[in-house]
């Protein structure tokens, strides 16, 4: 899709942030102006470098929140024991430069361009490239049934918690820590039984989108599968702390 | 933290091997060396440390080896029977 630009993609490109939005606590949205970016597809990452002054540098990957054709946004969680994210999150600021390289990925991404149902299943911060997904989906006037499951610790760690609900797809949100008085959604981590209630049916073989930690994208692959989806529709991204 | 918490899969080296391969290899599908299982490469098994090492996600055969140095990459694919970019 974006072949012609492979030269592009190869290399490191100077990007330097255009805006940030605080999103929650511990997530903030970085808006990057990257000057020869080849474009997206709607759940891809790429990679983010900083160099120090004495010439060290660190990297890790970030998922692009925003929908194709709509620039680079990266919603970051802070580690508190990272490298990359305390900076990104908390100090970068207007102006700031860094270097990405991407994008990344051509497994867990929807173009929009299948009728199927899609299931989006969402641990924390794995929403971002689900995000994405929904963003497209909206923006190029999909019909396609969208449905979130979005599993958070706290109603405040909800990321992008006002914008979910004018995309026009379900929401299904589940807080696994702590719930607002009067909460009458789920409380639990997601498993088999709630799937059932919220998944789409097998018979309509779904497209399914599963981002969070592992041990959250295993419970939620397994539980989809014991429904009697097939492995073949389910494709799933695992983050860690990492990025190579 | 236990092992598997450390698993990550192919989309988390999706970069690197971009680098290496000079096109997008997680929607490459690979066949394993060990049990013959068809995935694309974002599905394997991946454990970051000193090097990387990707594992089939059917049998868990070592499908590949990265160790990057200063100026130097070795990557071992023996673990891997074919490779279909598109």
């Amino acid at each position: 899709m974006v072949e012609t630009a492979v030269i592009g993609r190869l290399t490191w490109l100077a990007a330097s942030v255009a805006g940030a939005v605080q999103e929650t606590s511990r997530v903030r949205t970085l808006e990057l102006d990257v000057p020869g970016w080849a474009g997206h597809r709607a759940g891809q990452h790429l990679d983010v470098r900083l160099t120090a002054e004495d010439g060290y540098q660190a990297q890790r990957s970030y998922s692009i929140g925003s929908a194709p054709g709509d620039g680079v946004a990266l919603t970051i969680e802070r580690l508190d024991d990272g490298e990359v994210s305390p900076y990104l999150v908390d100090e970068a600021r207007e102006g700031d430069q860094v270097e990405v390289r991407g994008p990344i990925g051509g497994y867990f991404v929807w173009d929009g361009d299948e009728p199927e149902p899609v299931l989006l299943v969402a641990g924390g911060s794995g929403v971002v490239p689900l995000m994405a997904m929904a963003r497209h989906r909206a923006r190029i006037g999909s019909e396609t049934p969208m449905r979130l499951v979005y599993s958070s610790r706290t109603w405040g760690d909800v990321i992008y918690r006002d914008e979910l609900e004018p995309l026009g797809l379900d929401v299904v949100h589940t807080l696994t820590r702590e719930q607002p008085s009067g909460w009458t959604g789920y409380s639990r981590r997601i498993d088999t039984e709630l799937l059932s209630e919220v998944a789409w049916p097998a018979s309509d073989s779904p497209r399914v989108y599963v981002c969070g930690s592992t041990r959250f994208v295993d419970a939620a692959a397994d539980g989809l599968l014991e429904l009697g989806y097939e492995a073949d529709w389910i494709r799933t991204e695992r983050f860690g702390a990492t990025g190579s | 933290m236990e092992m598997r918490d450390l698993k990550l899969d192919g989309n988390a080296i999706g970069g690197l091997m971009l680098e290496l391969f000079g096109s997008d290899m997680t929607g490459a599908g690979s066949v394993c060396a060990g049990c013959g299982a068809h995935g694309e490469m974002a599905r394997l098994d991946v454990y970051v440390g000193a090097g990387i090492v990707g594992r089939c996600c059917h049998c868990e055969a070592v499908m590949i080896r990265i160790v990057q140095g200063r100026d130097r990459t070795w990557l071992d694919l023996s673990g891997v029977a074919s490779l279909e970019l598109s």
